[in-house]
């Protein structure tokens, strides 16, 4: 027996519902991070699964589409950890709780 | 591809990820995160994805982690403790699994066993990359630079 | 190499443009990268101009042109281009030379101004569009870089804006060529009308070619009337002469750029390009149109000279002698000799433009005094702006042998001389050299010779980057003369397209003795008349009255606001009245029936719907209130929403599908 899609998607959807329980219940911005790293990596390896499994898999959309998505995903990790450190300098705080400004 | 080989990989990633999401000290939670980047580099392996598993690699272990590691330590001083936990956070991100478990077992025709392909090689990669995908291409480039711009600007001391 | 500067003549004026704007866009705040771009360009414009120039030598009447089409509208295409002349070829070298010598003049003349570089932007803009005003092949193309040299003009004569005699100076110029504007307007129009095109020459189809001018039939002398009124306005020609003088107000070197090379010249330059216009239909070399420009210009020569006399301002004295210069060479163009007046342009350029630096070197070393009557005995102080001056001066005497400006000016004597209307101009011209020798020396004197009075005591020579260019400036006009004499009139025959020859013994004319006797009869009289002349005036003295009258510039500036002037002020406060009392009436009957109106609706409004929007906003604020309390400001409560909207989106898409 060789793993089907089915058990691929289901591994990317725990690895999805970590990440967003990082990102959601952890305090510290550096968490909320890692969090957001972990979602889209499932989300990539969604990407690479359907490509694989799918019935013409010559054309590479989803392999392509993956390493833009990685290309992204640091940049967005470089300029969300930026954040932290001005965030950091400015309050003197890493964590989101107290962060608060624009509440209504 | 082998299913024990699968497992194993999923098991150790999964359990990478969880330590990451939890564990309360935050540089271990980050070394835990590059397990679970190489777990899922693994993965892609094993679905015929060599480059990008490289790639994963590079860029999440070589750099996101690195980069993770230094801001940590750029931060260490904070007075508060990095644990705290927000139950309600735990919640919502159990219902969404249960969630997407529920769509993804409903929906019928994901059983099928993958079909034999050719290997993907980096020659064509960089061929599709070259022709058809040189617009985002581009357009990445762009964001990349405009990223290390704004991440440069953003750290820089203030000046008062 | 010929033909590429053929096709690329545009470069010529685009070089000093590009500079202006680069200067404008880079160089705010560092003068000596302004300067430097300011004076590159010109020394690009400069040699392309030599470039330009060589090919004309080559062939007697060489005349090449490109046209292309710049837009079409209907049937219609408009087209412009460019043409290279002797005409053309000759003006651009002298405007470059000479621009290049005034730009280095300023260097120095400008220092620590704190709008230094804009001032060398401006300079490269007006060089740029009084070049493209000589390369134009079309009357439209001329006119555009005409308006653009009017532009020029105001932005550099108002360049110390915030004095308000330079502000009232500037308006005025810019008002007073724009009513010539309006004529030489006109005349494109109707000459567009009349012959359907507006270039000069089109192998054969041009306005100034023989189909173009057959086609405009009788109002030729009308359009070329028309076309001078423009040229007079430029050329600062009665009565359009007002602002001239007033134009000293801006910095000398602008002075300089304006009388000598530029602005003036473009009205003589106009007449001269369009001559084929007007002495189209000649009887003997004389047509309508001729004899206007001939009359005007004796007006205006004689005019000039007179109130030079009676002037105390170093300036105002050469701009006065500009005016006349201009009357003679508008004479000179009327009475046929087109070659003459040219010739007495380009020497005018170049001694006049010394003359200018040479008066702005004086002014500069005398801590910006411009009064004659408070220098005196610079001589020794400033020696080569001493030697440059006397060079300059006796150039626009027109003493004869050494000095360019007395060929030129002797052989528009010749022309004029044998004007078949009338001697009158002839005479009234000698009386003009008299008059122009005498106000030169007396300015002379006062200047450089005699005591020093309190404003030469402080003086001081200028510094090498204000003498240079005197000194070049002198050198040329001496040698210039050497392409001028009868013996060899090679300047003559370039421009008219004869050969020359070299004929030693043409050199001592009749002529000659006759321009040589009124010179020494006008520097003579000049010498007995004002040798002691120090503070006050020795006409002034004797004649009191024809003094204050020349002082005065005739009263002719009284005699416009007591005129011209008073009548359009007249005007536009009846044209305010009838607003007021009239068309306010009207506007005002037609405005209180719409009030009514509107009084009626705004009842509605207020009774009607404002009550009902006063209600929905008070409850959306209410709302807003409600769901503002519902943020915490707190990421993750916002992500987690996001989560769990997702998850809805997922189980409603689940169950549908």
């Amino acid at each position: 027996m060789t793993p089907t899609l089915t058990l691929f998607l289901i591994i990317s959807a725990a690895l999805f519902s970590i990440g967003l329980l990082a990102a959601l219940s952890r305090r510290h911005a550096i968490f909320i991070l890692i969090g957001i790293e972990m979602m889209l990596a499932a989300a990539n390896l969604n990407f690479i699964a359907f490509w694989r499994f799918a019935p013409q898999p010559q054309a590479p959309t989803g392999v392509m589409v993956a390493i833009f998505s990685i290309a992204i995903a640091a940049a967005e990790a470089a300029i969300g950890l930026a954040l932290v450190i001005s965030v950091y300098r400015h309050y003197r705080t890493t964590n989101v709780e107290k962060l608060d400004q624009l509440k209504g | 591809m082998s299913t024990a080989a699968f497992i194993v990989i999923a098991i150790l990633m999964l359990a990478g990820a969880l330590a990451a999401a939890t564990l309360s000290k935050l540089i271990h939670a980050a070394l835990c995160l590059v397990i679970a980047f190489i777990g899922i580099a693994a993965l892609f392996f094993l679905l015929g994805a060599e480059f990008v598993g490289l790639v994963q690699i590079f860029v999440y272990v070589g750099a996101v982690a690195v980069l993770i590691v230094f801001t940590i330590l750029l931060t260490r001083h904070a007075e508060e403790p990095t644990s705290g936990f927000n139950w309600s956070g735990v919640l919502v991100a159990v219902a969404v699994f249960a969630g997407l478990i529920w769509v993804i077992l409903q929906t019928p025709s994901l059983s099928a066993p993958a079909p034999v392909i050719e290997a993907l090689t980096v020659k064509r990669i960089g061929e599709v990359l070259m022709t058809d995908y040189i617009w985002p291409l581009q357009c990445v480039g762009l964001l990349l630079t405009a990223a290390l711009v704004g991440g440069l600007i953003l750290v820089m001391e203030e000046k008062r | 190499m010929t033909s590429w500067i053929l096709a690329h003549l545009w470069l010529i004026p685009a070089a000093p443009l590009a500079m202006s704007l680069l200067i404008l866009g880079l160089a705010g705040s560092r003068p000596r990268t302004g300067s430097a771009l300011a004076i590159i360009g010109q020394v690009v414009a400069l040699g392309l101009a030599v470039v330009a120039f060589v090919p004309t030598l080559e062939t007697p009447g060489f005349r090449t042109f490109q046209n292309f089409t710049w837009f079409t509208f209907g049937e219609q295409a408009l087209r412009i281009g460019w043409v290279l002349d002797p005409l053309a070829a000759a003006m651009l070298v002298m405007i470059t030379f000479v621009g290049l010598w005034i730009f280095v003049f300023s260097t120095g003349y400008m220092a620590g101004d704190k709008n230094f570089s804009r001032f060398f932007a401006y300079l490269s803009f007006f060089s740029a569009a009084m070049l493209g005003v000589v390369i134009a092949n079309s009357l439209l193309l001329l006119f555009v870089c005409w308006e653009l040299v009017g532009l020029a003009s105001y932005l550099l004569i108002g360049f110390w804006i915030h004095k308000p005699s330079a502000a009232a100076a500037t308006k005025k110029a810019f008002i007073t060529t724009r009513i010539g504007d309006i004529g030489l307007f006109l005349g494109i129009l109707w000459l567009y009308g009349g012959s359907g095109t507006l270039l000069f020459y089109d192998g054969g189809n041009g306005c100034l070619e023989k189909t173009g001018l057959l086609a405009l039939g009788a109002s030729a002398s009308f359009i070329a009337l028309l076309i001078f009124s423009g040229a007079a306005g430029k050329s600062g020609q009665f009565p359009l002469h007002v602002w001239l003088p007033d134009a000293m107000e801006g910095p000398t070197p602008v002075s300089a750029l304006i009388h000598a090379a530029t602005m003036v010249a473009a009205g003589v330059f106009l007449v001269a390009r369009m001559y084929p216009l007007f002495s189209f239909g000649a009887l003997d070399g004389v047509t309508p149109s001729l004899t206007v420009v001939v009359w005007i210009g004796v007006v205006t020569a004689l005019m000039g000279a007179l109130i030079a006399v009676a002037q105390a301002d170093i300036k105002r004295i050469l701009a006065y002698s500009t005016i006349s210069q201009l009357g003679l060479m508008m004479v000179s163009l009327g009475v046929g000799g087109v070659a003459a007046g040219i010739m007495h342009l380009l020497a005018h350029g170049f001694f006049k433009a010394l003359l200018f630096l040479g008066s702005g070197s004086v002014i500069h070393g005398c801590h910006h005094e411009q009064d004659i009557r408070k220098m005196g005995g610079l001589r020794r102080i400033m020696p080569v702006t001493f030697l440059a001056y006397a060079i300059g001066m006796m150039a626009l005497s027109g003493v004869p042998l050494l000095f360019s400006g007395a060929w030129t000016k002797e052989e528009i004597l010749h022309a004029t001389a044998h004007w078949p209307r009338s001697p009158v101009p002839y005479y009234l011209m000698m009386a003009g050299v008299v008059l122009t020798a005498l106000y030169m020396t007396r300015q002379m004197i006062c200047v450089f010779f005699g005591k020093p009075r309190e404003a030469a005591e402080r003086a001081h020579e200028s510094p090498s980057v204000m003498t240079i260019p005197l000194i070049v400036l002198a050198v040329c006009t001496i040698a210039l003369s050497a392409v001028l004499t009868p013996a060899w009139p090679w300047l003559h025959s370039y421009l008219t397209g004869e050969p020359a020859q070299f004929d030693l013994g043409r050199l001592i004319q009749p002529m000659l003795f006759v321009s040589l006797a009124l010179v020494a009869a006008g520097i003579g009289l000049g010498i007995l008349f004002y040798r002691n002349a120090g503070r006050d005036d020795p006409l002034a003295r004797s004649q009191p009255l024809l003094f204050r009258f020349l002082e005065n510039k005739m009263w002719l500036d009284e005699l416009y606001a007591k005129t011209v002037i008073a009548w359009s002020a007249m005007f536009s406060k009846l044209s305010d009245w009838m607003d007021r009392h009239i068309w306010d009436g009207l506007a005002r009957t037609i405005g209180g029936a719409g009030q009514l109106i509107g009084i009626v609706s705004a009842n509605f409004d207020e009774r009607g719907i404002n009550a009902g929007v006063d209600e929905s906003a008070a409850g959306t604020r209410g709302l807003g209130r409600l769901i503002a309390a519902r943020h915490s400001g707190r990421i993750q409560t916002y992500m987690g929403v996001i989560a769990v909207g997702m998850l809805a989106l997922l189980v409603l898409y689940a169950w549908l599908t």
